[in-house]
């Protein structure tokens, strides 16, 4: 009888515990509390930033991988189709492609990129062996007897293909590009010159008188610097950024002391957009919950808040700890000095051996010409020419025009990305991509001439001359 | 005694209506179907159809005929024309998005990109049959990733000298002597079938 009470005890005492304990981690889950004790492995350089907002992957309960690859689909989609993925879902979806799909599944992200996996993580956060593109092109040498006997660890870590954007790596590109120099003649940003179509909007008059209310103070310094800004300049005045939509001027009511990103959206929604989509702002993108309101006030809803150069895993300065990553962080409120915000907003946080090599650059050195008026515009090279270039695209009156992406993880991984958008502005093909493959190059931040060569460019050219064409 | 009389009351009613019910379900009309080749076949006049439009409207008549603009496999590269290939597979890709009812897509026996090139039994044996027998088409059965299949297999062929310059010309075709009406490759459809 003592036995058994003794057994039910014990039951009790670890069941108790038990239940408790699994009923903290649901509701730590669902709505929030001590999450990073929940995580089951360091989260990938990619998302580490997230993994606190839990339901920006896991977006249903008990829905499996299917909810995760539509999360994934939510974030990436868009810069996959951009990219003109070489590896599509819809190209494995017919039937024909059974057997292949048997030995890699390449309709889901989720086949090659698995969070909370150090231990497996590799490059581009694949967490799949680096032979993997074997599984399926494992005859590569029936159709180009030059890649016969290539391990197929190499396919992309030689600077020759990527598994999803080829945009600057596929023969034909290659092939149009044999033998340009390493420095083009007149090397200068492509889009300099840019200028909107006949029939494009006129800009609207400068605004040259404060519409602030009466009530607020306004400092002399403050409506200088507004007075000289591109704002000022294009007819916007306090109450563009002040006041919410539709809100009359002079209306000390409804005045916002600090717009956020929500004011700047207004009017710079695809700069937004894409702020929210990198480094720099992805915390901020919707949905990014660390709390959800529970029953009873329990747990009140609460946003993961903008980066914070202290939790990068990149190195940053100590002096920049603290400062929360929002619009006017790099862009200053006011001034909105553009000058400013391409190297010094950068080089005020960013300690790593790349950015701190910049100041020994040639392309640093250009840049300076250029401030000083002795280079032609857009000869400079400052740290938004490459991170954040400005591409041309449509804002959200549809109006064509050079728009700066502010997500600058767009052309940073792979970095062959970054070659057709910024590089060959000034650089031939073959350099690029040799200065692209070479990480001690990177780090002295192009200082001196890469000591990699990508054979790619020379296996085509080969082929060119197999044809009998020149060169 | 009552009371058994109103159970067997009770249970042939309940008999009638179940024989009512199953015969109602027996003599339900049947719902009028299609037979996958009919389906096939008339997928495949569309497609084949629409590809021809592009082919001899679009693309021959601007790149070969008036020169006006180029067709290229880098067409936003190249600010140039899909090729009519491509615009075929894009659809294809697009279908795919939308419905599993079907599937499509052109392969060759001499294909440029090699992915088109034949990969099941079938596929070998429709591309061969439609090769060697012109104006006939190829049709069977074929179970892929544990499914059955209805396949047919279409003869594509070279209907305007766009066709030929650019298959014959290709730096990749496996193949260079092509002419205006031979068999360059095939259509093959699938319907899955229970």
């Amino acid at each position: 009888m003592a036995g058994k009470r003794k057994t039910r005890w014990l039951w009790a005492l670890w069941g108790v515990p038990t239940l408790l304990l699994l009923g903290f981690a649901a509701l730590t889950m669902a709505y929030g509390g001590p999450r990073h004790l929940l995580l089951i492995g360091k989260t990938s350089d990619a998302h580490h930033q997230i993994e606190l907002a839990c339901n920006a992957c896991h977006t249903r309960w008990f829905s499996g991988r299917a909810a995760i690859e539509t999360a994934c689909q939510s974030c990436h989609a868009e810069d996959l189709k951009a990219s003109k993925d070489n590896h599509p879902a819809k190209k494995f979806s017919d039937p024909r492609n059974a057997d292949r799909l048997t030995k890699l599944d390449a309709t889901k992200c989720l086949t090659c990129h698995i969070e909370h996996r150090p231990e497996v993580t590799g490059t581009m956060a694949v967490t799949l062996p680096a032979d993997f593109c074997g599984a399926c092109h494992a005859d590569i040498g029936k159709d180009r007897p030059s890649h016969t006997g290539l391990a197929f660890t190499s396919c992309s870590n030689a600077g020759c293909h990527n598994f999803h954007d080829n945009r600057a790596l596929y023969e034909d590109f290659l092939e149009k590009h044999l033998d340009e120099p390493a420095v083009k003649t007149a090397p200068r940003v492509s889009l300099i010159d840019w200028r909107p179509e006949e029939g494009a909007p006129a800009k609207p008059a400068a605004a040259q008188i404060s519409d602030a209310p009466a009530s607020i103070a306004t400092d002399a310094h403050v409506t200088a610097d507004w007075l000289a800004s591109g704002h000022a300049r294009g007819g916007v005045n306090c109450s563009g950024c002040h006041q919410p939509p539709g809100a009359r001027a002079g209306n000390a009511a409804s005045w916002i002391a600090k717009p956020g990103l929500a004011q700047c959206a207004t009017c710079h929604a695809a700069q937004a957009r894409g702020f929210t989509q990198g480094k720099h702002g992805m915390r901020l993108a919707d949905d990014m919950w660390t709390a959800r309101r529970a029953p009873f006030g329990l747990v009140a809803d609460r946003k993961l808040g903008p980066m914070q150069p202290e939790l990068a895993r990149l190195p940053m300065k100590p002096a920049a700890h603290g400062r929360a990553l929002v619009c006017t962080t790099c862009h200053q409120a006011h001034d909105f000095n553009t000058r400013k915000a391409k190297v010094e907003a950068c080089a005020s946080c960013h300690d790593d051996r790349h950015s701190k090599a910049y100041f020994a650059s040639s392309h640093y050195r250009q840049w300076r010409a250029e401030l000083a008026g002795t280079a032609p515009p857009g000869s400079g090279v400052n740290c938004a020419t490459c991170h954040m270039p400005r591409m041309l695209g449509r804002g959200e009156d549809g109006v064509e025009r050079p728009l700066v992406n502010h997500n600058q993880n767009d052309n940073l991984r792979p970095n062959e990305k970054m070659a057709r958008a910024v590089c060959m502005d000034c650089h031939g093909l073959g350099f690029t991509l040799d200065a692209l493959a070479d990480r001690p190059l990177i780090d002295r931040n192009f200082k001196g001439r890469p000591s990699v060569h990508v054979e790619s460019i020379d296996w085509v050219r080969r082929r060119v001359r197999q044809r009998g064409e020149a060169p | 005694m009552r009371a058994t009389r109103m159970m067997m009351t009770a249970g042939a009613m309940a008999a009638l209506a179940l024989t009512i019910g199953c015969s109602a379900k027996e003599e339900a009309p049947v719902k009028a179907g299609i037979d996958p080749q009919t389906f096939a076949d008339s997928l495949f006049a569309v497609m084949s159809s629409d590809r021809a439009v592009y082919t001899q409207k679009v693309v021959n008549r601007l790149q070969n005929d008036e020169k006006v603009i180029k067709a290229s496999e880098h067409f936003e590269d190249d600010k140039a024309l899909p090729l009519p290939a491509q615009m075929f597979r894009f659809g294809a890709e697009m279908v795919a998005e939308k419905t599993d009812k079907f599937s499509y897509q052109l392969l060759s026996l001499w294909p440029i990109n090699k992915q088109n090139a034949p990969e099941t039994d079938v596929e070998k044996k429709g591309l061969e049959y439609i090769v060697a027998n012109p104006g006939k088409n190829f049709y069977a059965d074929e179970e892929l990733g544990g499914k059955k299949y209805f396949t047919a297999v279409y003869a594509d062929k070279a209907i305007a000298p766009a066709c030929v310059t650019c298959h014959n010309g290709h730096k990749d075709t496996p193949r260079k002597d092509f002419k205006i009406g031979d068999t360059m490759g095939g259509v093959v459809i699938r319907v899955p079938v229970s």
